[in-house]
């Protein structure tokens, strides 16, 4: 079990909660990131990478993964530590004042200040709707793939079109036992060098596909045995399988922070403007998951929302003393050893 | 200008008949949020979240779907031969009497 110490712990790795390190950085203050995704950049690099965003002042146009890179190296002199690829679950007050933050992987971050930048909320796999499918979870149902060494010499069963379905079909063919792919349609809209590599696969034998289906049924006594496929126009299809990995994408849910005590608007986090401070003492929420009257989801105000967050936050960690404000074009920037 | 008017049928099967100007410059994905459907909207418009889902049951003819729709809608759920995004569909006076059903959440 991991422990981390910071000044402010910071829960989504997206634009926003980014630019917090900056802030806080000038301010000499250490900042730790949670992210449930195991990539920083949050919606910039899970949505839409490749997008131009034409609002960031300063830019003409800007792609949205240029963006995170940018703002990584803008908050590198500040050291920020990271927590990747862990949902935020836990928080409690400790008698110190300081918050307690505990991760789904049991991972403690303590901090007098907790700056919630989550954006969407987490991202979490789509999950098909197969009746039994949660029960199981964990024993044959895979939604992500963590160690493909799992799969070794294991027959699999992939569902899905896009990309992730294709590239990890073609990786998985040369670890497990069978793979079979399962999609809905008869063509594919990944990557053309994916698709057509897969055509070879499927052409030598290495992936058995199977298009317009679905898996429809999920069979097994205490673990996956087989699944059930349903097909256009044809009889259903039973195949006994090690695995079955459903890979449809990602969709952000608000997740465990509904129930942190915080008062919610419409899956939104009520803040008052003056420093977007939240109705607990000590917590703050900025960017896409914040509510205000006028609020607009734009990255340049959820950057903006962190500079003055940060100010606060400075005079709860510093017991009321108020921050100096200098300009960077006067001081520069000092980094945190 | 002129009203239009369009029909959201909500989860819970209500209709809801909306009239709107036709030179709003909205799309149906920002209709139904301003009217307090349960429609996310997460990516904005993009056509990359595929929470706008929406079934068409009227016959208006609509402009076919881009390939970033057409790549969306792959990889969502409860898609039918009648599933588009509503962020995909401009409102103007040439979709006077759209009809949709919202789909499922995802």
């Amino acid at each position: 079990m991991e422990r981390f110490k910071t000044d402010i712990l910071i829960i989504g790795a997206g634009p926003c909660g980014l630019f917090t390190v900056f802030e806080a950085g000038l301010l000499k203050l250490q900042c730790h990131l949670v992210d449930a995704l195991p990539t920083i950049g949050g919606q910039l690099s899970e949505i839409y990478p490749k997008k131009p965003i034409y609002d960031i002042p300063g830019y003409p146009s800007i792609l949205a993964e240029e963006l995170a890179a940018n703002l990584m190296k803008q908050i590198e002199p500040f050291k920020p530590s990271f927590t990747l690829g862990e949902r935020a679950e836990q928080i409690t007050k400790l008698p110190s004042g300081h918050f307690e933050m505990k991760t789904n992987k049991n991972t403690i971050i303590e901090a007098p200040v907790v700056a919630i930048a989550g954006g969407l909320g987490c991202f979490e796999p789509r999950k098909p709707t197969i009746e039994n499918i949660v029960d199981f979870e964990d024993k044959g149902v895979d939604y992500i793939i963590k160690d493909p060494e799992k799969f070794r010499n294991k027959k699999i069963v992939i569902a899905g079109g896009g990309d992730s379905a294709l590239d990890w079909s073609i990786y998985l063919s040369d670890i497990a036992l069978e793979v079979v792919m399962i999609h809905r349609r008869t063509e594919f809209r990944g990557a053309p060098e994916s698709v057509s590599k897969v055509g070879e696969l499927v052409e030598s034998g290495k992936i058995r596909l199977i298009t317009e289906a679905e898996v429809t049924g999920l069979k097994g006594e205490h673990i996956l045995e087989s699944v059930e496929i349903q097909r256009t126009n044809q009889e259903p299809l039973i195949l006994n399988t090690d695995y079955f990995i459903p890979l449809f994408g990602l969709t952000p849910k608000l997740g465990p922070i509904a129930d942190w005590g915080l008062n919610l608007d419409k899956n939104a986090i009520v803040v008052n403007t003056l420093d977007y401070s939240t109705n607990v003492e000590g917590i703050y929420a900025i960017g896409d998951i914040n509510t205000y009257e006028g609020k607009l989801k734009l990255i340049l105000c959820g950057f903006h929302e962190a500079t003055l967050m940060v100010q606060s936050a400075y005079r709860i960690i510093h017991s009321g003393k108020k921050p100096g404000f200098k300009y960077t074009t006067v001081t520069g920037i000092s980094g945190i050893e | 200008m002129e009203d239009i008017t369009i029909t959201i049928i909500d989860r819970e099967d209500v209709s809801h008949e909306l009239v709107i100007p036709a030179d709003m410059g909205l799309n149906l994905m920002e209709l139904c949020k301003a009217s307090e459907l349960p429609v996310a909207g997460i990516c904005g418009g993009m056509a990359m979240c595929g929470s706008c889902q929406v079934y068409v049951l009227s016959s208006t003819e609509l402009p076919p779907p881009s390939n970033d729709e057409i790549a969306m809608l792959d990889q969502l759920f409860y898609v039918e031969d009648n599933s588009r995004l509503g962020c995909q569909i401009k409102l103007n006076a040439t979709i006077d009497g759209l009809k949709v059903k919202l789909a499922p959440e995802q």
